[in-house]
């Protein structure tokens, strides 16, 4: 078991009160696992990537416990966490593009970097450079400035540097929303390869965009307002999803073979709940065709199937029939 | 209603505009009534360069526009402003689109004061109910707003409805909804395929396969600004016959079927475009024969309504 996080809570501070952007959290990623995290902007995939990683202000630790290789890791502490960080658990960022210091050239900040965590650009040289041809990377990047490369170079770069130091858990933050598919196709496949060769040992891929965790993911956890809805192999959660968020999800997805004329896809009416003040019980109630009065509590995220977790009251009744 | 005639554009870069970039090079298609269109290619192959020369928001260096009948380049003050009143665009980024100290319904009464200005207050504000409840929107929700307070969707909606304020017979769709989320995506793209019924044709610009085949009757595939492929939707993606179009049908990242083992060819670094097929560094097919280097190849008819542009088609 790599990753463990138990009731994580995180909030965000603001002037009108705290945002609840992190509503306990409970979930594990095996070691080797690619487990994919996907929901729609402001559903708090990033915020529970952060809180994993670099957990500052505005956010806020409420409670929660993260195990990583067996190691507590204190997310709340900003300074014992450089410990941990990029050694042990590090992230491709969202934007990657923009993630490189522009006025120093690529080698040079690379070097900073180790630098900074006590480690010898000298020696690491020859693994960078191996792993610079696993992306198909010349060498020569390390001489030029980020505004040199373009913006599938970029982030190839930044997944290198990301899982230099072969990381325990590596998370990919949106890295494939800016490309093109034929450049996404390669840079999730290069992810893929960087797990089969061990440059990290399990990874999480945050994505709006399901299609492409089909591709590469082992599992998929689904997240609705700052709540898990569900997470199953990837199998699973796309073809018999139990959750009615994750099925209406699915389904609204346009496919190469579906056209409008023939068959029209709908939509879930409705918008995410303010997270300022959520709505009580299950925050899926408002927009959920087959919410009942037991939905004013809050679900707990049961497994109900071997590997296969799932908050809905629903479900459980289902299950219990079973 | 809107064709192509062979444009081409010409950007100035470099540090003193002493280079030249050829955006779009001789494309030419046409969009009938009550049509939707899709226009598909990567960064860089040009596709949004096409969609502003059809609202004119920059000109062509060759070639002609020509709607209903006119060449819009001539097209002078009161013709060129009847010409937006059939002809509106709505791009990517609805966040961007709006001024955040204003109220979000300002962009209609601009609307009012442009081409409506002996319009009765009544009559005007029948006139926005009515297209806002096209779009699917409650007028008493989004109206008094700021930008801020609506969100990404509404607001995307908020601009399709500026466009129909208009009658417009004609929307450049410029990817816009790859800014939105999926639960609310495909209420957008339904919304469009609703219009149609109203005569109204639509260019719809997007790098995301899927959606292009979703909502469109026939597809235009661009690659370095020339026109590699295009015809009827379900031809062009069950039966991709260009080596550029197969290879992207082959990275759409789909729900019903696993890539194949296959290494996706990363896009060589963009030199000049060559005087030959423009596909013919990533090529596979691309032999040692010097025609593929040479000749470019002209778009040619592979089968009914499906053109493509490659050598191997072209009858010798």
């Amino acid at each position: 078991m790599s990753l463990k996080v138990e009731d994580l809570t995180v909030y965000y501070q603001t002037l009108k009160g705290d945002v609840q952007a992190l509503e306990g959290a409970t979930f594990t990623v095996a070691g080797g696992e690619i487990m994919g995290l996907a929901g729609e902007s402001g559903c708090g995939k990033t915020t529970l990537a952060n809180s994993l990683i670099l957990l500052k202000a505005p956010m806020r630790f409420i409670e929660g416990r993260v195990t990583l290789d067996d190691e507590e890791l204190p997310v709340w502490n900003m300074e014992e966490m450089n410990d941990f960080r990029f050694k042990k658990i590090s992230v491709i960022p969202q934007y990657a593009m923009n993630a490189m210091n522009p006025t120093r050239k690529i080698g040079r900040m690379t070097a900073d970097l180790l630098k900074s965590r006590q480690v010898s650009f000298k020696k690491t040289l020859p693994e960078l450079k191996r792993r610079l041809d696993l992306v198909e990377l010349s060498h020569d990047v390390l001489k030029m400035y980020p505004i040199e490369l373009s913006g599938g170079m970029k982030q190839r770069t930044v997944m290198v540097l990301s899982a230099l130091m072969n990381p325990s858990l590596l998370i990919a933050d949106e890295i494939t929303s800016a490309l093109d598919v034929s450049t996404q196709k390669a840079v999730v496949g290069m992810l893929v390869e960087f797990r089969d060769r061990g440059c990290c040992k399990s990874v999480i891929v945050i994505t709006h965009d399901i299609s492409v965790l089909y591709q590469i993911a082992d599992s998929i956890l689904i997240m609705y307002a700052g709540q898990l809805a569900e997470k199953a192999s990837t199998d699973v959660i796309i073809h018999s999803p139990r959750h009615p968020y994750t099925k209406r999800l699915i389904s609204s997805l346009p496919k190469i073979g579906v056209k409008h004329s023939q068959k029209r896809l709908t939509g879930i009416p409705g918008s995410p709940p303010l997270l300022l003040d959520p709505p009580i019980g299950c925050r899926f109630r408002e927009r959920c065709p087959v919410a009942f009065e037991k939905c004013l509590d809050v679900p707990p995220f049961l497994e109900i199937e071997k590997g296969h977790f799932v908050a809905c009251w629903k479900e459980f009744d289902k299950n219990a029939q079973a | 209603m809107l064709k192509l005639d062979d444009i081409s554009k010409i950007y100035k870069v470099g540090t003193f505009g002493g280079k030249e970039l050829l955006a779009v090079s001789n494309v030419s298609f046409d969009i009938k009534d009550g049509e939707v269109v899709s226009l598909i290619g990567e960064s860089g192959s040009g596709k949004s360069t096409i969609g502003k020369m059809i609202l004119r928001l920059i000109s062509t260096n060759s070639g002609a526009i020509i709607f209903d009948g006119v060449d819009i380049s001539t097209l002078k003050k009161r013709a060129l402003k009847e010409y937006y009143r059939s002809v509106q665009g709505v791009f990517q980024d609805p966040f961007s689109s709006y001024n955040p100290i204003f109220k979000a319904d300002r962009i209609l009464r601009i609307i009012r004061e442009e081409f409506y200005p002996d319009m009765k207050g009544r009559e005007w504000n029948n006139k926005i109910d009515s297209s806002l409840k096209a779009v699917g929107l409650n007028p008493k929700q989004v109206l008094k707003k700021f930008p801020h307070q609506l969100s990404g969707g509404q607001l995307q909606r908020f601009l399709i409805a500026r466009a129909l304020l208009l009658d417009i017979q004609f929307l450049v769709a410029d990817e816009i909804i790859s800014m939105l989320d999926a639960s609310t995506r495909i209420d957008v793209l339904n919304l469009l395929a609703d219009l149609k019924p109203r005569g109204l044709s639509i260019l719809f610009i997007t790098h995301d396969l899927s959606l292009g085949y979703y909502i469109s009757e026939r597809a235009v595939i661009l690659y370095r600004g020339c026109v590699v492929e295009m015809g009827v939707t379900e031809r062009i993606y069950d039966n991709p016959l260009h080596p550029y179009t197969q290879m992207l049908m082959a990275s759409v990242p789909r729900l019903d079927q696993k890539w194949e083992k296959t290494e996706a060819k990363l896009k060589a670094k963009q030199s000049e475009l060559p005087s030959g097929c423009p596909y013919y560094e990533r090529c596979p097919f691309a032999g040692k024969d010097e025609t593929c280097k040479r000749h470019r190849p002209t778009l040619t008819e592979a089968g009914s309504d499906h053109f493509v542009a490659c050598s191997r088609y072209t009858e010798e």
